[in-house]
């Protein structure tokens, strides 16, 4: 049969149907088949691309004067805390020694900060991009899974188990939480030495969904204490998950937001987190005004063993987000490239339609 | 790739079953009963007991050990298809590659990807593969079992009688029995047919697609029609070959219980598959079964070749592997050295479960493996599957393409080889055949010379002029008929014709067929709408319009019998009966079956009852014994014209009259002027015998009358020169009326029937080169030999003139020979395909002789071929030599077109054929292969030494005409550019066509001298190879394809063309009229020569640009999206970390980037096929593989890595710092680069329809609802790291879109200012048709015909110099080149091959007169037309189209030649010795 088989296809084709005697095999007459589609065919040439390059730049630079100005409206201030220096005041907790460790630093804001504040700490140098230390997490864990509660992924390793029990929450990421704690204060007036403390709210810093939906309590009515019974705490942590924020219940557990934000892993070795947020009062008053501040900080975190660096970054935001000058200025440059470029094209297409005047291919 | 595997292997199985061994190792003498019976060596011969109640325990068992006719062509059941499958599949190193991956994956410390996702790729492949190979074995399945099912009648023993069964049923060993219209289950041996000759037909179109009706013949002894057969009675043992796939060859004897045997060959064996026509009833014994039949045996898949494109991508992708291997190198070392930077192990460096760190080195490696899991990417594994999508479309498109179809046949393109589309647009040399390929294989009887007169058919050349379009309009001619013939000739003939065209041929189908009902009804389709029933009978073949003194003569035969009495016998009655010999031996001697037209081709068997030879029938004998009486005793003196008489005959007008025979001829001179014009062959001879001499014949006209109810004849010959000389032989109303293997009839001018007893027929076969019949006349009673075949072979065989005694005889003998000889060369010349005609009366005595010889050699089993070739070389010789034919092959529609399109294209066209050199070199004149201008080498040598300074003489002469404008070419030594050639600038350097021989080629290949050949082909613009056997066609084909290292494509027709198109990259075959061999062994197989203009230059150029362009995109589009994970790498400590996740990476190739390259791959046109056509340089480009090398590779690369740097870092300098996680900041990294991507491809993009705008656009919207879903549904799915809402909180970023604003113009802009530059001052040929498309139309082909002029000076000059040869073309000759002397003193040989003595002196003149020069510029066979022109100036022997005044040829010339001594030239060489 394979001779059929073969002439069948040396015929071309399946065979048609048996009634269609008549039939021949003449191809269809389709536009498709005979490739004759209706078609544009654009081709590039000095005239037809210049108005493209033109549009480019007038849409381009507008643009980024638009994001450049935004950018520099952004009030940004970083400290750094990391105490390598000898003058500075947290140097005195890099000894491994001191167990904790409180310095403050003192800064001053030239300019006043409207609207909310962000309040950012900054770590550089660490890479929590990591591939092995970005998989160190069980994600059924932190949803609240009971069973993954118990019993954690072998991602986790070899943060999964300590004592013959389960690292709740488990992983490298958990592990090497943040936890410096950061307080800001402002010297009100020279005379007055009493300092005020800023107002910095916990919650609201993560995504709404991660907090509602990704990272969930293990179900139950019991407290918290109950639900992690069974589970010890991360070797470097000093209390357990359900300690992390004892007066709100709401953030507290697998839910607290220091924590969801902190396993949210930053996509670059140097990278800022959101720690507290500082709400506008009103619109009589900025919100930080400008002044004496100083920060005060428990020194927990090390970062001397990757040569870490840590900041406190106090930042507005506008609708584009945090402070970008690159986008602004990349904005400029390209549009400024591209009219650039289509000012060649002018002279190459002028230049070109005269020559080809002589020639016989005109477009 | 998997197809051929499984083909082959398929085969490889079955022929290990059975050893495969085919030569029957017995050596008992002839027919020698002593043999044991028990001692058949079964395990070299097959041994078949008959399956009745007499041999039940023999073929019990024996039957046992053959296989049975189920045949399961499925590679797979049901339990071995995955594992089979699988490993199949994984014989492809691509699939390794990603296994190994996979693998590596699965290791703990290197897990880049979930273990699971990594599969997945290779999964889709596989599967994608695996669904495809099981959906194509499930149609095997199903179509096996609808063989195996289907019904026949197989003799049952217990019965005793036939039942139907089904074909599965079927034993080795069983009688079948099958009925007209039934297909042929099993190889079976044909024991009984119903027609009374004991011969059955059969139509083989299923196996080679030869549609005329074959004969095979009940096994000698069986024959015995009236007499039904009974398998009971058969107890006789057969014994034959071992299964083989030889169609054709098949021998093996019968040993019947009283230890005799009987002989049988391939002639009564039915093959599987066939179709049992015309006979009511066949029956036979199963041979072979199942997979043992020769058709299954035969079957051979279609071939898988590796395309220069795929030759390309793998070592593209061995760059890809290095850059790979590099860009891991980094990843390891750039891991050892970040860790090395920290003192003790920071937090996020992860320790394995045990809490060990590794060290550094063993980190290092153990990165690098994981690097090549993350970038596996850059060898891409989408793109074989792409490749072989985007081909398959290519191919859908090529199919249905409009212009590639052919109405005549209704065939449009077929791809056989699915994989090699795109080398059709890289062709750098094409090698054709000749006949079929060239020309129509049509024959057409054009002249014809007997014994020394030539009749050249002034009115058939007219009617061969007229356009096609005419052959078919029966209208126009009637009114052409009607103007010029008296009204009851038209009438007459009109009615004839409407009768052949208003009943096209029918087959009778009968619903029994029960399978295969289809593909029957198809062909039968065929044959309504478009070709003739009958292979080899179109118009143009069978209607041979009678020169006008030849059919005087004819009738002056018919008239001199009736007046004999009155008229003394005259000596031109020698010619008479020579005449009606040459017709006899015409109509008699071939192997044409004649069918009717009413009947569902009923066979014409039995001859017209015999009441037309009543009284005429004395008169007749009387007549031949009278004839021949007078052909052996009278002198030909008297009658042999004078040369100056030739001269005459030659002449532009004058008839060809011997002297002394003028006043016959004024005696119907009034009636031979009214016929000047066309004159159907369906005329009955009543009508012409009526018309001018019917008081006379009177008698003789009323046996015919019942001619006229009688339906029309159709010849079904087996090769078209056969057709050919049978309708020119019924034009001279030789009409054959009835063939039988016995009896053939003929009904003579005067009406009347004979019929000959048909003793022997010796085929035609291409060793002896010439058929013979011996027939019984039935008059005389004598035993006559016809022999018809080349002429080389049949001169050879004539009786030796010096041996008669009569020395007038012997003169005239002489003389006839070399006038024919000279016929013959100026046939050739004409382009003529040439077959001399001869007879011999054989003593009754002799030949008992020789026939009891001859059956034995039939009979016998071993050395047969050998015996039978000797047998007949027994008989055949001492002929008499009758006449010669010359049959006109025309060249097929739009051949010069075509050829003189693809040499524009900058295709090298070489013919190769195995005609003879005149003949070749006459047809590539008038197809343009050669042009008038150019100075031929005809190389004809055997020596080795001689040919090496031939070619050496013939380089240097070359050299010097055309070294001095490319210096540069030395260094390449002889491996020259091919394109060379037509570079060299200068209309003052013709061209050069170099002509070459069998012989000659053998003395290269076996002197080593190949590399002078290709050097010296270098310049040649043509080359042609005459008298070429298959295997040097294909020899030639690999040595250029190999030495030069182009890409080579065959174009052939032939079973003599399979090795040619098998050797070369791409073959064609043309499904013409010589079955499908050609077609079956080729890639592609076209309808037409003139197709693959359209095929090579637009879908070649399309497929190649497509493809290419495809392929270069997607090593760019890899490399691009692969580096981002790079680039990533260096901000995560070579960890080997993705910011994207990984589905979304795997969906990115696998889904949002993959169709619109595929969509691109099918329908994209960069130029369109009008301009395509009209501008065939614009091939070159694909040629010069200008859209895929490695600059276009490269650039691309660096296009890649850019656009990849751009991709990520401006993404990273925007979100440096901030609080951006993972895969926040891998989502605006995914989506600019899709964007850049598919902008990118959108810029590749010359043509835009609907289609290619809705796929960019659908593929960019299916990224964001895929990741848009994928993002709001995975909460954890996707753990340990899931990218939950990332996309969404992405979207709501306004700075998401500034990137993505901004990123894809960056990436894009450089490429797109080049492309603008490129369009702008672009050189290149493609960007300016590209400018030309857009025009409108009147303008557009403004710019067309500038261009082309602009192009191309030199060939419109030389066309200008061609219409005025006389002046123009005399080109200056350069001093001759030193010789050496053994060169030289053979310069002169060939000049002339043809001259007799007369001429000699004329050549030796003209060599003496410039003996040293051969550097000329002339057509390769001047000298003789010069000369001969000069005698006759005539033009009568040339072609109406190329009345050139001779002038125009005789611009001297050059043949380097030496004497051949043996073959076709000898006889000229015997006149030319100095």
């Amino acid at each position: 049969a394979m001779n059929y088989s073969a002439k069948d296809e040396v015929d071309g084709g399946p065979a048609g149907p048996p009634g269609g005697a008549a039939k021949t095999r003449r191809p269809d007459n389709t536009a498709f088949k005979q490739q004759r589609l209706p078609a544009w065919q654009p081709i590039l040439t000095a005239g037809t691309v210049l108005p493209t390059f033109f549009i480019i730049g007038l849409i381009f630079i507008p643009i980024g004067i638009g994001i450049f100005v935004t950018s520099n409206n952004i009030r940004e201030i970083e400290i750094d805390y990391t105490g390598t220096e000898p003058s500075s005041p947290c140097n005195k907790c890099l000894s491994p020694n001191v167990t904790s460790c409180a310095c403050t630093i003192n800064f001053t804001l030239k300019q006043s900060f409207e609207g909310n504040v962000f309040m950012y700490y900054g770590l550089s140098n660490f890479y929590q991009n990591h591939r092995r230390y970005v998989k160190s997490r069980d994600d059924s864990q932190l949803n609240g899974d009971p069973s993954a509660l118990l019993n954690p992924s072998k991602e986790c390793e070899p943060y999964r188990r300590n004592e013959d029990r389960p690292i709740a929450p488990c992983g490298a990421i958990a592990n090497s939480m943040f936890n410096d704690t950061l307080e800001l204060y402002l010297v009100a007036n020279e005379s007055d030495p009493k300092p005020i403390p800023i107002p910095l709210k916990k919650k609201g810093i993560a995504w709404w969904t991660d907090k509602n939906v990704k990272f969930r309590n293990p179900p139950g009515k019991e407290s918290l204490e109950e639900k992690f019974k069974d589970t010890i705490k991360p070797v470097n942590w000093h209390k357990a998950v359900y300690e992390l924020d004892p007066e709100d219940e709401s953030n507290n557990g697998f839910i607290n937001e220091d924590f969801i934000v902190w396993m949210r892993t930053a996509a670059l070795p140097t990278f800022r987190k959101l720690y507290r947020l500082i709400e506008r009062r009103d619109d009589l008053h900025p919100t930080l005004p400008a002044g004496q501040y100083f920060l005060n900080i428990t020194y927990n975190y090390p970062v001397h063993s990757f040569d870490g660096r840590k900041r406190m970054i106090l930042s507005t935001i506008s609708w584009m987000g945090g402070k970008n000058p690159f986008l602004g200025i990349a904005y400029i440059t390209i549009g400024s490239i591209s009219f650039l470029l289509g000012v060649v094209l002018l002279v190459i297409n002028h230049k070109y339609r005269n020559s080809s005047n002589t020639a016989d291919i005109t477009i | 790739m998997t197809c051929s595997l499984d083909f082959s292997w398929l085969r490889w199985k079955w022929r290990t079953q059975d050893g495969f061994s085919q030569s029957p190792s017995e050596t008992t003498p002839l027919l020698s009963p002593e043999t044991d019976r028990q001692s058949h060596n079964t395990a070299e011969q097959r041994v078949v007991y008959p399956n009745n109640s007499m041999c039940h325990q023999d073929w019990k068992k024996v039957c046992r050990r053959y296989p049975g006719n189920s045949i399961c062509t499925t590679k797979y059941t049901l339990l071995t298809f995955l594992p089979q499958n699988l490993f199949e599949q994984f014989h492809r190193w691509a699939n390794l590659y990603f296994l190994f991956l996979v693998i590596l994956n699965w290791m703990p410390s290197m897990e880049v990807f979930h273990r699971e996702i990594t599969i997945f790729p290779l999964a889709t492949v596989l599967l994608i593969i695996m669904v495809k190979d099981g959906i194509e074995d499930f149609k095997r399945y199903c179509f096996d079992r609808e063989m195996n099912s289907a019904s026949i009648q197989i003799y049952e023993r217990k019965e005793q009688r036939y039942m139907l069964k089904r074909w599965q049923d079927v034993r080795v060993g069983d009688f079948v029995q099958m009925q007209c219209n039934e297909i042929v289950p099993a190889d079976i041996l044909l024991l009984f047919s119903s027609d009374p000759s004991g011969v059955c037909h059969l139509e083989t179109a299923n196996l080679d697609g030869e549609t005329n009706l074959k004969q095979r013949r009940v096994v000698k002894g069986f024959s015995q029609p009236e007499v039904q057969f009974q398998p009971e009675h058969f107890h006789s043992t057969i014994v034959c070959e071992k299964p083989n796939n030889h169609l054709s060859k098949f021998k093996g004897y019968m040993e019947h219980p009283d230890q005799t045997r009987t002989g049988f060959g391939s002639e009564s064996l039915l093959l599987r598959g066939c179709t049992i026509r015309n006979t009511e009833v066949a029956a036979g014994i199963v041979i072979y079964a199942g997979h043992e039949t020769k058709a299954m045996l035969n079957n051979s898949g279609p071939r898988y070749k590796r395309s220069k494109i795929e030759r390309r991508i793998n070592t593209d992708i061995f760059f890809c592997i290095g850059l790979l291997f590099l860009m891991c190198l980094i990843g390891a070392v750039g891991h050892s050295l970040w860790n090395g930077t920290f003192k003790e192990h920071p937090p996020f460096d992860v320790p394995d479960a045990d809490g060990n760190f590794l060290s550094l080195a063993l980190g290092g490696f153990y990165m690098f493996l994981t690097m090549i899991i993350l970038l596996q990417v850059l060898i891409p594994i989408s793109l074989y599957v792409s490749i072989e999508l985007v081909k398959l479309g290519q191919v859908f498109l090529l199919h249905n393409d409009l212009d590639l179809y052919d109405e005549e046949t209704d065939l449009s393109i077929q791809c056989r080889a699915l994989n090699i589309t795109e080398d059709l647009g890289q062709i750098q040399y094409i090698f054709s055949d000749k006949t079929g390929t060239l020309t129509e294989n049509k024959m057409v009887f054009r002249r014809c010379t007997i014994v020394g007169s030539e009749y050249c058919h002034q009115e058939n050349a007219k009617r061969l002029e007229m356009p096609k379009e005419l052959d078919s309009d029966g209208e126009e001619w009637t009114q052409y008929q009607c103007l010029s013939f008296p009204p009851r000739w038209a009438q007459g003939s009109t009615t004839m014709r409407s009768q052949g065209g208003a009943q096209p041929l029918r087959r009778c189908h009968s619903a029994r067929v029960p399978i295969q009902s289809h593909c029957r009804q198809r062909s039968v389709g065929r044959w309504e709408t478009s070709q003739p029933p009958v292979a080899f009978s179109s118009s143009i073949e069978k209607d041979v319009t009678p020169d006008k003194n030849l059919l005087s003569k004819v009738r002056d035969a018919a008239l001199w019998l009736e007046t004999s009495d009155t008229r003394p016998a005259k000596p031109s009655h020698s010619t008479t009966a020579s005449i009606a010999d040459f017709f006899l031996a015409l109509t008699i001697c071939n192997s044409v079956m004649v069918s009717t037209t009413t009947e569902p081709r009923k066979r014409v068997t039995t001859p017209p009852a015999n009441k037309a030879l009543g009284t005429s029938l004395e008169k007749i004998q009387q007549l031949f014994q009278r004839l021949k009486l007078l052909s052996l005793s009278q002198s030909f003196s008297s009658t042999a014209p004078s040369d100056t008489d030739l001269g005459e005959s030659l002449g532009p007008n004058l008839p060809t009259i011997d002297s002394d025979e003028k006043d016959d001829t004024s005696v119907c001179s009034g009636d031979c002027s009214t016929d000047g014009g066309y004159r159907s062959s369906t005329w009955e001879q009543g009508d012409i015998l009526g018309s001018e001499s019917g008081t006379s014949l009177e008698e003789g006209l009323e046996a015919p009358t019942l001619s006229q109810d009688e339906p029309e004849l159709c010849y079904e010959a087996e090769s078209p020169d056969e057709a050919a000389l049978v309708h020119a032989a019924r034009a001279y109303s030789f009409t054959l009326v009835s063939r039988t293997p016995e009896q053939v009839t003929v009904r003579l001018p005067q009406g009347i029937c004979l019929t000959f007893d048909l003793l022997f027929t010796l085929g035609f076969d291409s060793v002896r080169k010439r058929m013979s019949v011996v027939v019984r006349h039935p008059l005389t009673d004598e035993i006559i030999v016809y022999t018809k075949g080349a002429d080389s072979v049949i001169m050879d065989l004539l009786e030796d003139p010096a041996c008669e005694s009569n020395i007038d005889v012997e003169k005239k003998l002489k003389r006839i020979r070399a006038r024919t000889q000279k016929h013959l060369d100026l046939y050739a010349r004409d382009g003529l395909r040439t077959l001399c005609i001869a007879k011999k009366v054989v003593d009754e005595e002799d030949f008992q002789r020789w026939a009891s010889f001859r059956r034995e050699a039939e009979a016998s089993l071993d050395n047969r071929e050998e015996l039978l070739m000797e047998t007949a070389q027994h008989l055949e010789n001492h002929l008499t030599l009758l006449g010669a034919t010359g049959i006109e092959d025309r060249l097929q529609e739009g051949v010069p077109d075509t050829i003189a399109a693809l040499r524009e294209a900058g295709i090298q066209l070489w013919v190769l054929t195995g005609d003879k050199q005149e003949t070749a070199v006459n047809i590539a004149y008038s197809c343009k292969l050669l042009d008038q201008t150019d100075t031929v080498y005809s190389i004809n040598t055997e020596n080795q030494e001689t040919c090496e300074s031939i070619l050496n003489c013939t380089l240097e002469d070359i050299k010097r005409f055309h070294e001095p404008q490319q210096p540069a070419r030395k260094l390449c030594g002889h491996r020259i550019p091919p394109k060379m050639p037509s570079v060299n600038s200068g209309a003052m350097a013709p061209e050069i066509g170099l002509v070459i021989d069998g012989k000659t080629l053998n003395a290269i290949f076996q002197g080593k001298l190949e590399n002078k050949f290709l050097e010296l082909t270098q310049y040649c613009r043509s080359v042609l190879c005459c008298r070429s056997t298959p295997l040097q066609k294909s020899m030639i084909v690999k040595l250029v394809r190999d030495k030069l290292s182009v890409m080579t494509l065959s174009i052939g027709d032939g079973a003599n063309d399979v090795s040619m198109i098998q050797a070369a990259d791409i073959g064609i075959g043309i499904s013409g009229q010589e079955g499908m061999q050609a077609v079956m062994s080729s890639d592609f197989a076209i309808a037409r020569f003139s197709h693959l203009k359209k095929l090579l230059l637009v879908h070649g150029h399309w497929c190649y640009s497509r493809l290419a362009r495809m392929v270069v995109y997607y090593f760019y589009k890899n490399v691009c999206y692969v580096n981002l994970l790079f680039w990533y790498q260096f901000f995560c400590g070579f960890s080997g970390s993705t910011m994207i996740d990984y589905w979304q990476m795997i969906f990115f190739n696998l889904f949002f980037t993959s169709l619109p390259p595929i969509i691109f791959g099918v329908l994209d046109k960069d130029v369109s096929a009008e301009t395509l056509l009209a501008l065939p340089e614009l091939y070159k480009s694909g040629q010069n593989s200008e859209c895929y090398n490695l600059p276009t590779f490269w650039v691309s690369m660096a296009d890649a890595f850019y656009q990849s740097l751009i991709c990520f870092f401006i993404p990273y300098l925007t979100y440096r710092g901030s609080d951006i996680d993972v895969f926040t900041f891998g989502t605006p990294i995914n989506t600019i680069s899709l964007t850049t991507i598919l902008l990118h491809q959108a810029m590749e993009m010359k043509t835009w329809t609907v289609l290619h705008g809705l796929v960019l656009l659908g593929s960019f919207l299916m990224y964001f609802v895929v990741s848009l879903i994928y993002n709001a549904t995975c909460v954890t799915c996707n753990s340990p790291t899931n990218p939950y809402w990332v996309m969404e909180r992405q979207l709501s970023d306004p700075t998401f879109y500034l990137i993505c604003l901004l990123t894809p113009v960056v990436a894009l802009l450089p490429r797109y200012f080049l492309l603008s530059l490129q369009g702008t001052y672009g050189k290149s040929l493609i960007s300016k048709a590209q400018k030309i498309d857009k025009l409108p139309i009147d303008k557009r082909n403004l710019e067309i015909q500038n261009w082309r002029s602009k192009q191309r000076p030199a060939p419109a000059s030389a066309s200008a110099s061609a219409s005025a040869p006389a002046t123009g073309t005399v080109h200056t000759r350069p001093p001759c080149h030193p010789v050496p002397p053994e060169a030289q003193q053979n310069f002169g040989a060939s000049t002339s091959k043809s001259s007799g003595p007369p001429r000699q002196k004329h050549v030796e003149d003209r060599v003496l007169q410039d003996p040293r020069c051969s550097r000329e510029h002339s057509r390769d066979d001047t000298c003789t037309v010069d000369t001969l022109a000069k005698l006759s100036s005539g033009e009568c022997l040339l072609d109406p189209n190329r009345t050139v005044a001779p002038t125009a040829y005789s611009r001297g010339q050059k043949d380097v030649s030496r004497h051949s001594s043996k073959g076709s030239h000898r006889r000229s060489q015997s006149s030319l010795t100095i």
